[in-house]
């Protein structure tokens, strides 16, 4: 029996509430993970590789061990053998072996910052000390940089245990080969009228959150463990931790601090596994902490790339055909997006005949972990360039372009099935008839761009309970750390099913050992399959109060009805009651009242984003300023708008620094130069104006709600978009991220001597 | 290694002696002697902002700062910035715009809006974003952040006004 | 009967067809059917009895976390897609 929601007439969904965690948050006494201090804590520093791709031939500790106040050091050694295949670990499949050799080198050292030693002293600066005694023997590799260089016959190969299908018993830095192939591609371009062809480069980028990763572990004597860590997901740090240190998930509890930022990059492990074996050593709590040159130097940036297009139309802008070779970083070991990336490249529209390889290869660079709808942003910096090109040789309005081959419900996926009710078509209408898209735009050197993006979106599992309270408020307790102001979300949801006002909901987010399985923070699902179980578990505590109600009136169930709060009788003679009356009733009607649920979530809607940037190009520095912004996204359902709004600015505003100047930059002996955030140049508050936000609500079928998970797809068209826009203004169409000032003008410089040239010659 | 000093300062308005080691920030006095833990720590190079307070009136990246430094000054960090009653304007309308979503740069941004709108009542949204552009977020994109500081601005000028007006 | 959508990279063993008709009420029979037909197919699906962790099926448009035990309705399409991760 459904709690009425008032056929979408909500009284708490859709509106703006301010979140329970945010006073905390605003006096500074919310904990995140390196707030935490236990007494008798140590601190726990690493030494990491100098090099980008060594062999280890010794290590020796004995000086470090002997600097006063040194408790412990460990290395690769001291981490038990993990199995080498893939496994399903929540959200991701992890191959456990590499996983135990990225926390410590093993035998190799395969990236600049690779970590090989973690010490433990009374003081932080003690362990810097200490990590500076350590002697370690290397034997120099010659460092494989890029796709390119790693896929070349001869190149140097990163892991000798490395095979993949294709190639049988050969030694490779190629880990996977994904293919997608749908009718016939060689009939599709003899039916172009147009074909444009190009090759993009896209530069490694790092999520760049302001928190960088810290754990505390806590090791007592009868094998129990507790981590206290801001993290994406307590279940997945509980579940790779044990699989690195070789024990059941039970040995360790989870305890998730609030985080400063993941936006995927949080949802593995680096320092969680170390500070419990530091612990078990040192009888203490340890506490490690990266400093930001560790977290851009070994954390998990995501893949650059290499990606060639090739689309063809017909002069009525039809797309007919699409070939696509891409190739993805995955860092030292395998992983890349490449896969996500090729499903997501030509999503948004309807193309017959198509052929797209994906591979995966290893380069002497740290393990790529996600970033963001993985893989989407690469492809779309590609394909929607191509997208406009094309529009711009039929002389058709890129927008139109877009809506005339745009995917909607029924239409086949990139990988075949077709597609549910979605919101693509929506989103390109609504920025079509925004201010922002109906607004000239004049001046010199300014120019505007249009681009969309499309990301899967999650389901997975998550579990919830609601608690009535003697007063007759309740709890709502999950497991998905809130990475953005979902748990508020939750506390409406509840609070919408109960007919509470939300101000009596208080929302938890709970360790592993207090709520059931749950899966990551991630993948754009927690207010999508979170927020379906938080509803269930609201539904199944109103079916309990019924049933107390019942007893109460000495009624059946089915003859009580619960709305707006309270339990009405369905024939009358009989008042009815609310949330707070039948409180204080539970203890003599069969004690404390629980609605839980548990979800392996389905029904996962999609999303789609289309975002138009105008720019005004410097010129003589090539610098471009973003001069105005309007994303459009389709939620399904906003259920607090304000957060929702906040994804698409946040994701659009880490597009825009991809586009203009993030990048990761090695030198030829493969060590990363720039290691803090005045070289790894992320947007500040003066680089970007307003960004307008248009919610597009195309109800999910699959969600009680109609939620559409909303956490990614912004981040995904920006870069083209901004590509777009650059061509708009100054007539040059860029093939690599970052378009950062001097690639730009070298581009401009290049445009400026050929139109010269050409003029002279006409003369 | 060198013995503790005896570092003497107010912060949040209240004297306080700490020890810290010569090469101990400020950033670490706080958070790790004084468990002063709402000033965050992001880069240690004062490119973030996660760290900022406001050292006798000015916005100063205390990573930046030595703990040794502090002995005579003024210090106020994000705890200090509500009175014992009420949250300043500042932090009500960083709730009531949505202004944080993983709330880790906050603290700073406040501070740095507070030494900004101490200088300039009335800043303009260029202004704004100029004064707050040694604070990076990676989540909210600053639309909501500049949207509450300026609406904060409007508040505190607007209950400045009624406190003269009542004074006569 | 339902349909089986054969991922592009194993066409190769089922003569570069890409929909096949199989037997099957669940994705255990499906791909025991498919086995039947393509000797070989399934060491590329199965890892100890169960779906890949590396492989998502989608019944219908959905995917589905009911790996083998997944029903399969009579006029299904069961496609077998790469299983993706996702950030925030």
């Amino acid at each position: 029996m459904a709690a009425s929601t008032n056929n979408g007439h909500f009284k708490v969904i859709g509106t703006r509430p301010i979140r329970h965690d945010g006073i905390d948050k605003v006096i500074g006494r919310a904990k995140y993970g390196a707030d935490y201090a236990f007494p008798g804590m140590l601190h726990g520093k690493l030494l990491r590789s100098p090099h980008a791709h060594a062999r280890i031939k010794s290590i020796k500790l004995d000086k470090a061990l002997a600097l006063p106040g040194v408790k412990a050091i460990i290395t690769g050694k001291d981490l038990p053998k993990a199995e080498n295949k893939l496994e399903q670990s929540g959200e991701m499949t992890v191959n456990p072996h590499y996983l135990s050799m990225n926390i410590l080198a093993h035998d190799k050292v395969l990236y600049d910052g690779h970590a090989i030693a973690a010490v433990a002293a009374t003081s932080p600066h003690i362990a810097e000390e200490a990590v500076l005694l350590i002697e370690v023997e290397y034997e120099v590799l010659p460092p494989v940089m890029t796709v390119e260089a790693a896929m070349k016959p001869g190149a140097a190969i990163l892991l000798d245990d490395l095979r993949n299908k294709e190639e049988g018993d050969k030694r490779t830095n190629v880990a996977q080969h994904y293919q997608f192939k749908r009718g016939d591609l060689e009939a599709g371009f003899k039916a172009a009228d147009y074909i444009v062809e190009r090759e993009f480069t896209t530069a490694m980028v790092h999520q760049g959150y302001i928190e960088p990763h810290n754990a505390v572990g806590i090791y007592t004597t009868d094998g129990q463990a507790t981590i206290y860590c801001s993290t994406q997901g307590a279940f997945e740090v509980r579940s790779l931790s044990a699989q690195v240190l070789g024990v059941p998930v039970g040995k360790i509890k989870v305890v998730p601090a609030e985080i400063g930022g993941g936006f995927g990059g949080k949802t593995t492990i680096y320092l969680e596994p170390l500070s419990i074996l530091l612990s078990k050593m040192t009888g203490a709590p340890v506490k490690l902490v990266m400093s930001r040159s560790e977290v851009l130097r070994a954390s998990g940036p995501t893949s650059g790339s290499k990606i060639k297009v090739k689309l063809g139309a017909t002069k009525d802008g039809k797309l007919v055909a699409a070939q696509i070779w891409m190739a993805y970083e995955a860092g030292a070991f395998p992983g890349s997006p490449v896969g996500a990336g090729a499903m997501c490249i030509i999503a948004p529209y309807t193309i017959e005949n198509l052929q797209i390889d994906g591979y995966d290869v290893v380069v002497n660079r740290p393990k790529t972990a996600a970033y963001r709808a993985p893989g989407a942003t690469n492809a779309a910096f590609a394909s929607e360039t191509i997208i406009d090109e094309l529009a711009d040789k039929c002389g058709i309005d890129p927008l139109e372009f877009r809506i005339n081959n745009g995917v909607k419900e029924g239409s086949p996926q990139v990988v075949g099935p077709p597609f549910k009710r979605i919101g693509f078509i929506e989103t390109c209408e609504a920025i079509k008839n925004s201010d922002h898209y109906k607004s000239k735009l004049t001046g010199k050197f300014r120019g505007r761009g249009v681009a969309s993006g499309f990301w899967f979106n999650a389901g997975m599992q998550s579990s919830a309970t609601v608690n009535i309270h003697t007063d007759g408020t309740a709890s709502v307790v999950t497991g998905s750390p809130d990475i953005g102001g979902s748990r508020a979300s939750m506390a409406m949801i509840t609070a919408e099913v109960l007919g509470l006002p939300v101000t009596d909901v208080r929302p938890l987010v709970a360790d592993t050992d207090s709520i059931g399985h749950t899966d990551v923070t991630g993948g754009s699902r927690v207010t999508f399959a979170t927020g379906m179980a938080v509803y269930e578990a609201a539904q199944d505590a109103v079916k309990q109060l019924i049933e107390r109600a019942a007893k109460v009136w000495e009624i059946k169930p089915d003859e009580i009805e619960f709305r707006d709060g309270a339990v009405h009788a369905k024939a009358d003679g009989k008042p009815p009651m609310g949330i707070k009356e039948l409180a204080k009733r539970l203890a003599r009607t069969g004690g404390p009242i629980t609605g839980r649920a548990s979800v392996n979530a389905r029904g996962v809607g999609p999303a789609f984003a289309t975002t138009c940037v105008d720019v005004e190009v410097d010129p003589d520095t090539a610098k471009v300023q973003i001069l105005r912004c309007t994303v459009a996204q389709d939620a399904g359902k906003a259920i607090h708008p304000s957060y929702v709004e906040g994804q698409m600015q946040g994701g659009t505003a880490q597009g825009i620094g991809w586009a203009l100047n993030e990048e990761y930059f090695y030198d030829d002996k493969g060590i990363l130069r720039n290691i803090g955030l005045l070289d790894y140049r992320m947007p500040t508050c003066l680089d970007l104006p307003m960004i307008e936000t248009a919610i597009v609500e195309v109800p999910n079928p699959g969600h009680p709600l109609g939620v559409r998970g909303v956490g990614e797809v912004s981040i995904v068209p920006p870069p083209a978009a901004v590509a777009n826009a650059i061509y708009d203004a100054v007539g040059v169409r860029m093939t690599e991220t970052p378009m950062s000032p001097p690639r730009l003008l070298r581009e401009i410089l290049k445009k400026l001597a050929a139109d010269d040239a050409q003029s002279a010659a006409a003369d | 290694m060198s013995r503790k000093t005896l570092v003497d300062a107010k912060i949040n308005g209240e004297p306080t002696e700490f020890l810290c080691e010569p090469r101990q920030s400020l950033l670490e006095c706080l958070r790790d002697v004084l468990e002063l833990t709402g000033s965050k720590e992001g880069c240690l190079t004062g490119d973030c902002g996660a760290c900022t307070v406001l050292m006798d009136g000015r916005a100063v990246c205390s990573c930046l700062v030595l703990g040794v430094e502090a002995q005579g000054k003024n210090i106020t960090t994000v705890e200090g910035l509500a009175d014992a009653t009420r949250l300043h304007a500042l932090q009500q309308k960083f709730l009531e715009h949505a202004s944080l979503q993983c709330g880790i740069c906050t603290p700073g941004f406040l501070m740095s809006a507070k030494a900004l709108l101490e200088r300039n009542p009335d800043p303009t949204e260029p202004e704004v974003r100029y004064a707050l552009a040694g604070n990076l977020c990676r989540c909210t994109g600053y639309d909501k952040i500049v949207r509450a500081v300026i609406d904060a601005a409007k508040t505190l000028r607007e209950s400045g006004a009624d406190r003269a007006a009542a004074r006569g | 009967m339902p349909t089986a959508i054969i991922p592009a990279l194993l066409r190769p063993l089922t003569s570069n067809r890409e929909r096949v008709a199989v037997a099957g009420r669940t994705v255990r029979a499906v791909i025991a059917d498919l086995e039947r037909q393509f000797p070989g197919l399934a060491a590329h699906l199965l890892d100890g009895g169960e779906i890949k962790p590396s492989i998502a099926i989608s019944i219908d448009g959905e995917i589905v976390p009911g790996g083998v035990l997944e029903p399969v309705g009579e006029h299904s399409e069961v496609h077998f897609i790469p299983a993706i991760g996702g950030g925030a």
